[in-house]
């Protein structure tokens, strides 16, 4: 069972700041994946790999060779705030 | 001795000494201009997937072979969501339960008793941004706002976690010697404490001696020398100890190493548990190291420490001590191989390594790789000493100048005019006049007192302004004395 609580907590680790018509909202939602969920996990899986990946690939890799990197401009274009070359953030904590 | 056991296990981070960075091909070496060496997929951007950088697999199976760690056949990336301006994807790739490695162990040498460290795992994941907090105080809290540069996140990281098996700061002090050392041998990391590219955080807690259920444990962090890790769980030890003889209880908590200050003190970023909601990473696929590739490794691993400190005790009979200080770091004993590659007699070598080198590298606050003189340029020196062109006083000025200047040897010696005086003519008459114009001395050295004539070897030595072999001197006085 989700309830509120859980919704919240959610929320809080994705920063999103929730209504509360949206808690309520969510909150049965989220409950009706997880009923689905359930079902699922009533299947015996004791014989199957976990699936991290459905593609059939592995070992996919780049020799270790230096590509030119955006210009500090480019690199800093979309920053809604900066200071001289850095990326200003609120105060952490 | 307490009534408490002390319980640490160490979190090892070392960023990898690839070219490029883990994920793509930005620049990774250290420094720049802040955000020069980014691009859409370290900086997060939409729409990008990670390539993952061959070299930086090959390394981390380096070290995990290098600690008898079993490289696992199957192992997968997870991301780690949080939010933190350092990361700006927001998550960072690591691995989680299936992790490149897992056991393992590193055996270290404490006061001459072999003690086994074990290794739990050895993961790989990306270095984060660095965050510079702008407030007069510097410490984070009471800062203004932060500015964050990207230029390290995305490099290439290896994570390795021991067992809680330490017993004492000492022990994981040289643990973590013997490991940055393992790791520059292995040409893994630069292994440098002070400008991050090695990184340690211990857990720390205390149990009645003979319990075995763990306490209630501290994260310290911060510690960035070996200095400061020392001092640190030294501090952490001392803290826990009092808490809990006083009936108190230690916290849960992560605590900062403040240096200056000499204490650890409580950080606020655990107000909440992390909840880090680990998932597979779906833009990229499993990691399966076939045989070929771990053998090719493994062929092709460079000498371990502990290989390199048999050979130079065998092929060079140096005493452990010389043995010890000359390979605590890989520059070092690769200078001292070099210098006996030029023709240096390996005990001249060490000695000046040891002594006067070390003594300069100390004083100036400088790592072998910053000094200018070269092994050829030591090897030569050693040579004026070892024909008798120069003294071992005045080479310790010559060589003063060459760590100073760089300058050859034999060029020092030429513009000084500061050879040796090796004319006994010449030594004969000084050795004359001190006589004659010490006849107290004299009368005191035939009348036994032995260190009258210590006294008139270093008169000779002053006439010739340190230019004379003292040995010689020596002798020839001591000639002249009971000669008359």
């Amino acid at each position: 069972m989700i309830d509120r609580k859980d919704v919240e907590y959610v929320a809080w680790l994705a920063r999103l700041d929730l209504s509360e018509e949206e808690k309520e909202r969510f909150t049965r939602q989220l409950d009706n994946v997880l009923e689905h969920a359930q079902k699922i996990k009533s299947l015996d899986t004791s014989e199957v790999e976990p699936t991290p990946h459905v593609l059939p690939l592995k070992n996919v890799m780049r020799d270790d060779e230096i590509k030119p990197s955006l210009s500090q401009e480019e690199a800093l274009s979309n920053a809604p705030h900066r200071e001289g070359a850095y990326f200003v953030v609120p105060r952490i904590l | 001795m307490s009534e408490y056991e002390v319980v640490i296990g160490l979190e090892i981070h070392a960023e990898l000494k690839t070219k490029s960075k883990m994920f793509c091909g930005c620049d990774a070496s250290f420094g720049g201009e802040p955000n020069s060496k980014t691009d859409p997929v370290c900086l997060g951007l939409p729409g990008v997937l990670p390539v993952l950088n061959r070299k930086a697999i090959e390394l981390a199976i380096r070290l995990a072979i290098a600690l008898d760690s079993e490289i696992a056949p199957n192992s997968i990336f997870h991301r780690k969501n949080y939010f933190y301006p350092d990361m700006p994807k927001n998550y960072q790739i690591s691995q989680y339960d299936l992790p490149l490695a897992i056991g393992g162990h590193l055996d270290i040498d404490v006061g001459g008793e072999p003690f086994r460290v074990g290794i739990t795992r050895v993961h790989m994941e990306e270095d984060t941004g660095k965050s510079v907090h702008a407030s007069e105080s510097g410490r984070i809290h009471g800062a203004e706002y932060s500015l964050e540069d990207f230029n390290r996140a995305g490099v290439p990281l290896v994570e390795i976690v021991t067992e809680p098996d330490v017993r004492t700061a000492e022990q994981a002090r040289i643990f973590m010697q013997e490991l940055r050392s393992i790791l520059q041998h292995l040409e893994v990391s630069d292994g440098k404490m002070e400008e991050g590219s090695l990184r340690c955080d211990a857990n720390i807690s205390l149990r009645p001696r003979g319990e075995s259920e763990m306490g209630v444990k501290t994260e310290v962090k911060n510690m960035n020398s070996f200095r400061a890790l020392s001092r640190a769980l030294e501090y952490e030890i001392v803290r826990q100890t009092d808490l809990l003889e006083s009936g108190g209880k230690v916290v849960q908590e992560t605590r900062h190493w403040d240096a200056d200050g000499n204490v650890t003190t409580p950080m606020r970023t655990k107000e909440y548990a992390f909840d880090y909601r680990y998932f597979p990473e779906p833009d990229l696929v499993p990691l399966e190291p076939s045989l070929e590739f771990l053998d090719e490794v493994r062929t092709a691993l460079p000498e371990l420490p502990q290989e390199r400190r048999r050979r130079f005790q065998e092929d060079y009979s140096l005493p452990a001590y010389d043995v010890g200080l000359l390979t605590a770091s890989k520059a070092m004993g690769d200078f001292f191989e070099e210098t006996v590659r030029a023709g240096a007699p390996p005990k001249a070598a060490s000695n000046w390594m040891m002594g006067e080198l070390s003594a300069y590298m100390n004083a100036m606050n400088l790592e072998i790789e910053d000094i200018i003189v070269s092994p050829r340029q030591l090897a030569k020196m050693i040579e004026l000493v070892e024909t008798g062109v120069i003294s071992g006083k005045i080479a310790k000025s010559v060589f003063e100048e060459m760590l100073r200047g760089g300058k050859d040897p034999d060029e020092i010696v030429k513009e000084q005019g500061i050879t040796q005086i090796s004319d006994s003519q010449e030594l004969e008459r000084l050795i004359a006049e001190v006589i004659k114009e010490n006849p107290e001395s004299v009368d005191d050295y035939r009348g036994g007192k032995e260190k009258a004539l210590g006294f008139m070897v270093g008169q000779v030595m002053r006439k010739t302004g340190g230019r004379a072999n003292p040995q010689l001197v020596n002798e020839m006085l001591k000639r002249s004395l009971e000669g008359e």
